[in-house]
């Protein structure tokens, strides 16, 4: 008996099937509107959403830009963070064994509980945005770079030893780099969690931000002043940051492994 | 035949892992300056864990083990270890992997790269430098792992089925080029193998071992001279030593299950 074989879909089908889904997805919406009655404020077209984000594009794009300083620094802070806390977990068993549940415990708290506390603590603005960001973004990194850590291949460890490295050199030359991709796939989850987090942060924060508030605040703003179809156009353009984030994560895991790791392997090898 | 003192030297050795049964008992064995001596025997037999207790990764539970004069650990920096697979680190070239012994000692830079473009050199693998080991067919890993192993000039080489996963032209191959780095290196060789052949090419000593627990069952020399080259695998004497060797190996399995 012979296992069927799937077909590769071409290139071509590829591009093309999305876009085709896409328009019926659009078509769907079209017809929904049209026989259901509903009216422009509950559920605006395609086309409104967009004439909508074109006259409020000024207000979007400057929202955009204070999300993405406070998504990108909260991001930052989670990398660079969970890389550290890794590297201790990945260190010292007992520290393995006193930190690790707290962190889960510390994840398992909704951050939606959290952000009037740290709001509280850390201030309105900024600073308190890039913390919930930081939050949401951290445990993801955390546990990924800590299990890639503790993955490393034992004979390259026995390499090692027996060629006398430090635990210093297992660690850097050893350990490290053969925790990137784990490292790189915990900075891919924070990547989609860490604009959420802003926008959450901003929302929960208000427009005490310098003035101005981010999309976070826009989702309020808009909707209380119901401009749905501009509330919709704010669901656009965090989903195009989000799209950003996601892509620049990914250009970097690209960067760091194309060249050695398997899931880059070309068919020509 | 035994040199001024031996290279590798086990005394009524035991092993054991925590309150297992016994691994390996009773070996008494004296590798001799230049010996290449070929373990094999049925799985089991412990015959990887002597290699593990060589290169100090495991420690001896009861009677002694010298290595170079001093104890396994005291000794690693003058012995090398080849593994099953090649165990390359993937994310570095081939000639970063040859490397990494030198850098692991602090060695600078540009003279780590000399030794390793002279090592590669001589493995044939010059062209391939700066390949990732994925781009690398698994003899040609294995030849940078080789290489590697002899960038600090070991005088004792630990090979643990190197070749075992590799087609027989290549494995072949490769014995022969083995051979060729030991009459320039002059190392001593504990080497791992299912393969009688294998075993008869490279060694002047082959230790078959019995398993349940470990122990020497016999001793075969081989008595061809070095350098050996190819065509000794198709002389009728060769062929009597593979069957010699068989005919141990048969005894062994036989008392396994009788």
């Amino acid at each position: 008996m012979k296992a069927p074989i799937m077909k590769k879909p071409s290139s071509l089908q590829l591009w093309l099937l999305p876009v085709v889904s896409g328009l019926a997805f659009v078509g769907l919406w079209y017809g929904v509107r049209r026989w259901s009655g509903l009216q422009s404020w509950i559920l605006p077209t395609p086309a409104e959403i967009i004439a909508a984000a074109w006259t409020e594009r000024a207000r979007l794009l400057a929202a955009a830009g204070n999300t993405a300083v406070g998504a990108l620094a909260g991001f930052l802070l989670a990398g660079v963070l969970g890389f550290g806390t890794s590297m201790l977990l990945g260190v010292s068993r007992a520290l393995r064994a006193s930190l690790y549940p707290w962190l889960l415990v510390l994840q398992m708290t909704p951050v939606i509980v959290l952000t009037p506390i740290i709001v509280l603590w850390a201030g309105p603005g900024l600073p308190g945005i890039v913390t919930v960001t930081w939050l949401i973004s951290y445990f993801p990194i955390v546990a990924n770079m800590t299990q890639g850590l503790l993955s490393t291949d034992m004979n390259h460890v026995a390499l090692f030893r027996m060629a006398n490295a430090t635990p210093l050199q297992e660690m850097l030359l050893l350990r490290v780099p053969s925790a990137m991709p784990y490292y790189l796939a915990g900075l891919r989850i924070a990547a989609t969690l860490a604009p959420i987090g802003a926008i959450f942060g901003e929302y929960m924060v208000g427009n005490s931000s310098g003035g101005t508030g981010g999309l976070g605040f826009l989702v309020y703003s808009y909707n209380t002043q119901i401009k749905i179809p501009a509330l919709f156009a704010t669901a656009l353009t965090s989903c195009l940051l989000g799209f950003v984030f996601v892509a620049a994560v990914s250009f970097l895991n690209w960067a760091v492994l194309h060249q050695w790791h398997d899931s880059f392997e070309r068919a020509d090898h | 035949m035994e040199g001024p003192e031996p290279i590798v030297k086990f005394t009524a050795l035991r092993k054991r892992y925590g309150s297992g049964p016994v691994v390996l008992d009773n070996l008494t064995l004296a590798a001799a300056e230049g010996d290449f001596i070929s373990l094999i025997g049925p799985s089991g037999c412990g015959k990887s864990t002597i290699l593990k207790l060589v290169s100090g990764l495991n420690p001896v539970s009861e009677g002694q083990l010298a290595v170079l004069g001093t104890t396994p650990r005291q000794a690693r920096d003058r012995q090398a270890f080849i593994f099953q697979d090649a165990t390359l680190l993937p994310w570095l070239t081939a000639r970063r992997n040859v490397e990494l012994p030198l850098r692991l000692r602090g060695s600078p830079a540009a003279e780590r790269r000399a030794k390793a473009r002279e090592m590669l050199a001589l493995v044939g693998l010059d062209h391939a430098q700066d390949y990732f080991p994925r781009q690398l067919s698994g003899g040609m890993r294995m030849r940078v792992s080789i290489a590697r192993a002899l960038t600090l000039s070991p005088r004792l080489l630990l090979l643990d089925e190197p070749f075992g996963a590799l087609d027989e032209m290549t494995r072949n191959r490769l014995n022969e080029e083995l051979l060729a780095l030991r009459e320039r290196w002059r190392f001593t060789a504990l080497f791992v193998t299912h393969s009688v052949s294998e075993a008869v090419f490279l060694s002047n000593r082959i230790m078959v071992m019995a398993a349940h627990p470990g122990r020497l069952h016999g001793e075969v020399r081989v008595d061809f001279p070095y350098p050996r080259a190819g065509e000794l695998r198709g002389r009728p004497e060769f062929q009597a030593k593979v069957n010699e060797v068989s005919r141990l190996l048969h005894e062994v399995e036989e008392t396994v299950s009788p």
